[in-house]
């Protein structure tokens, strides 16, 4: 076991033309992204309890839940629009209620009482699981702070390539992730997985990731581009995505396997994270080769040149 | 590069050791007390509690705040014999106006005001119009000053609200500028510490007016407030304050000797004691209204002077409120009522099948990359599944140093710096084999490999780093769980692959001086 390896990634000397796709690549990323955006709006993301406000009890009760049972106390006690469902096992109910929308922060502390009566009412013994209240006034404040952290980022990446690259690198970088971003942002509004922080975190790892994968991939069209002087950029894109291909297979290839055990096993809370992990993990991977790369051949070749002597 | 010293080599292997030790007390139930050894914590969402993020109402310390200087300006203005009509307050423009009896008293009342005393006057700006007015504002700094104290007034009062109800391990932090945080393992009801925090619990002792009877025009200087057990019926309560609930030294639940219902008794400090006795000699016969939170608890009659300094409420109380009620009264008031805003709790249950859950993940994904390791990169991967595993120690040692409560998204942290760790050592090796492929020999190629690899390997952890200390510092909550884990991930993931897996690449070549590398 511990001599040679038993298999290789990508054979030796691996030459695939991705330039070639450059266009298919552009333009399905670009439809798939716009789709998204479209998406979004409509019918948008499911928020979750976080951005949305409101109150989620989740509750075990002994033996299978009586839902019209249930419905009825919260009828008596005057709640309505009750969103109820059962959630995972049928002894397991979820309710659901948006923030009130008069003096949020008590009339929520009444509510989320009321509600925990009325289940108790209906099933003796039944356990409170979980109950989270969040008012709306929080809500839209940690939807705007989410959002900030999000784009704070995506200005931290674009600067320090910029920094240790150069323009034209961290432009294409930029535009790559917000195409990989409005992607997963698609994902999850088809997925309906419910928006919430640990989604924000989600889409921060995406980005992290994927720049990580960008930032490999340029740095040996750099190095290239310092070594030969003469070959054509296309080529020596070509040439670049080859050489590294191994290694972004690799890296995506262990990142998945990582994540996968939590889509798979990592209970409600994190499944969905972590699915929303893998489709970021497979656009990311894609977005470098056919993304990226080509994107840089649309600018200046001169300037990429010239660039890359002086920093030399 | 291809030389490492013995020191180096015992310095690598020492960090390792230390960071197995400082891991070591997260496997025991309970760490010796004898030893400053220290565990992760984990987060509400693995150990099943409750989290409240309260508000504190500025508007109120603000009306406080108005409120007293209209007193001080009105005694001062007396004090000088100047004449003044119609103060008043206004909340949303942190002002009081007044306007003067005559143009000419204008420069003796501004000399006035001028002269009060520093501590008062530095929060406001005084202004004169010329229609005789005199406008006091209350500057924005004075205001953020005296929220700021309030905060931190009323989170040591939130502390000991809490400790007495004797919740293990809570922890209360200030979020913001008006907020409070308030986390509770192990409680998964909280109402009862909600309702707590939800009272003021401001005691006073006030004289009633036995003139006023109609509750719709109460006399200047008298307030009609509930009862707090019949909020139907109404006491004109004079709104001068004889003594301060402030005064008290102690306040304890008992049984009330004569009709055996549960009571509060309470001792008075040398001042308060002085104070309660004077107003008792002089009234008595009168009731005596003791308001908490502008509800009247009870007003018995004086019987006869009280001068020892304790008395005692009683007022149809259960016993759950009466030690709730001298809680209270020990802990003190708060400067201005708390507001729930936000409130999770999960429950023991949910928290135990997170934590499984998660770590079932950990491991099978784990156990996943180390089998890739091996079968892609042979003895080279091998080397990296080394250096994974000593990550996975640094980054609970570390963690474990801090203190860091470890939360279900930093859980997912964990593992994904797991799966990015080999990162680096890929890069590694897929240079290396680059080099071999060039046609260079043995050595050099793990020299160039490595050399080439370490610059690539800076950019991408870097940008990493960059982005998720950004979050840290601009995230809340679970992102922030996150952030610190994958920050840590980071730097640990640099010291295993630079320093750990590639010595023992370099140790392996020292020492068998192979011809060609199994890459």
């Amino acid at each position: 076991m511990l001599g040679r390896p038993l298999l290789h990634l990508v054979p030796n000397g691996t030459k695939i033309h991705f330039m070639r796709g450059r266009f298919i690549g552009l333009i399905t990323s670009a439809v798939l992204s716009i789709a998204s955006i479209i998406l979004f709006f409509h019918p948008g993301l499911t928020l979750g309890l976080d951005f949305r406000g409101g109150i989620v009890v989740e509750a075990q009760t002994q033996g299978p839940a009586d839902f019209t049972k249930i419905r009825q106390e919260l009828t008596q006690a005057h709640i309505s629009a009750a969103g109820l469902q059962q959630f995972g096992a049928n002894n397991s109910v979820l309710i659901r209620l948006d923030a009130p929308k008069e003096n949020n922060a008590e009339a929520t502390q009444t509510l989320i009482t009321d509600v925990k009566q009325a289940i108790l009412a209906a099933h003796d013994g039944t356990k409170i699981v979980r109950a989270d209240a969040v008012g709306a006034s929080v809500s839209s404040e940690l939807f705007r702070n989410g959002l900030l952290a999000l784009g704070l980022s995506l200005l931290m990446i674009m600067f320090y390539i910029w920094f240790r690259f150069e323009w034209e690198f961290a432009v294409s970088a930029i535009i790559t992730l917000v195409l990989d971003l409005t992607k997963a942002i698609g994902f999850l509004v088809i997925t309906r997985f419910e928006f919430d922080l640990v989604m924000v975190a989600a889409l921060l790892t995406i980005l992290g990731y994927s720049t990580n994968d960008k930032v490999v991939v340029y740095d040996r069209v750099r190095e290239n581009l310092r070594k030969y002087h003469s070959m054509p950029i296309r080529e020596l894109i070509d040439m670049s995505i080859n050489e590294t291909l191994s290694r972004t297979l690799a890296t995506s290839a262990t990142v998945f396997l990582a994540a996968l055990p939590l889509a798979l096993f990592g209970g409600a809370s994190l499944s969905g994270f972590a699915w929303v992990m893998l489709f970021g993990i497979v656009v990311g991977t894609s977005s470098s080769i056919f993304i990226a790369a080509p994107l840089l051949l649309f600018m200046e070749e001169g300037s990429l040149r010239r660039r890359a002597k002086k920093t030399q | 590069m291809m030389y490492y010293s013995r020191k180096k080599l015992a310095l690598v292997i020492l960090t390792c050791f230390i960071g197995l030790l400082l891991c070591l007390p997260n496997f025991m139930s309970a760490p010796s007390p004898k030893i400053p050894w220290r565990q992760v914590h984990l987060g509400l969402d693995l150990r099943g509690g409750s989290y409240l993020l309260m508000q504190v109402d500025v508007n109120t310390i603000t009306k406080n705040r108005l409120q007293t200087l209209s007193d001080n300006i009105r005694q001062t203005l007396i004090s000088k014999n100047l004449g003044y009509k119609n103060i008043h307050s206004s909340l949303p423009n942190h002002t009081i106006t007044f306007t003067l009896r005559s143009p000419s008293e204008k420069e003796a009342v501004l000399k006035a005001l001028r002269e009060m005393p520093k501590a008062v006057m530095n929060e406001f700006n005084v202004s004169a119009d010329n229609n005789n007015q005199i406008i006091l504002t209350l500057s924005e700094e004075a205001m953020k000053q005296r929220a700021s104290e309030a905060i931190t007034q009323s989170i040591e009062i939130v502390r000991r609200r809490i400790d007495a109800t004797g919740a293990v391990d809570p922890s209360i932090t200030r979020q913001g500028d008006d907020r409070i945080v308030v986390q509770l393992p192990g409680i998964s009801d909280p109402n009862r510490i909600k309702q707590l925090l939800g009272t003021t619990a401001k005691m006073t002792f006030h004289l009633l007016d036995e003139t006023a009877t109609n509750p719709d025009f109460p006399p200047p200087g008298v307030t009609f407030l509930p009862m707090a057990d019949d909020p139907a019926r109404k006491l004109p309560v004079r709104d001068h304050i004889e003594v301060d609930g402030a005064e008290l030294t102690s306040a304890s639940a008992g049984m009330d000797q004569q009709n055996g219902e549960y009571a509060v008794n309470f001792q008075f400090d040398t001042a308060g004691a002085q104070a309660f006795a004077s107003v008792t000699r002089a009234n008595v016969g009168k009731p005596f209204a003791i308001v908490l939170d502008n509800k009247v608890i009870t007003a018995p009659v004086i019987n006869t002077p009280i001068t020892g300094g304790s008395g005692q409420i009683t007022g149809h109380f259960t016993p759950q409120q009466a030690t709730d009620l001298a809680l209270l009264l020990r802990a003190g008031a708060l400067p201005a009522p708390l507001k729930v805003m936000e409130e999770r709790t999960i429950g023991p249950s949910l928290g135990l099948d997170a934590i499984k859950a998660g770590g079932i993940s950990l491991a099978v994904g784990f156990a996943l990359v180390i089998v890739f390791m091996l079968v892609f990169y042979g003895r080279f991967g091998f080397y990296a599944d080394i250096a994974l595993f000593a990550n996975l120690i640094l980054m609970t040692a570390i963690l474990s140093l801090f203190q860091a409560t470890l939360t279900l998204p930093g859980m997912a942290g964990m593992l994904l710096t797991l799966g990015m760790a080999v990162d680096a050592n890929i890069l590694i090796n897929e240079r290396i084999r680059e080099e071999v492929r060039n046609g260079r020999n043995p050595l050099n190629a793990l020299q160039a490999g490595f050399d080439r690899a370490l610059s690539t390997i800076i950019d991408s952890n870097v940008t990493a780093f960059l982005s998720h200390v950004m979050l840290f510092i601009f995230g809340t909550g679970p992102v922030r769980g996150f952030a610190l884990t994958i920050t840590i991930g980071i730097v640990t993931t640099l010291f295993t692959t630079l320093c750990l897996s590639w010595m023992l690449i370099i140790r392996w070549y020292a020492v068998t001086r192979p011809k060609e590398l199994p890459i």
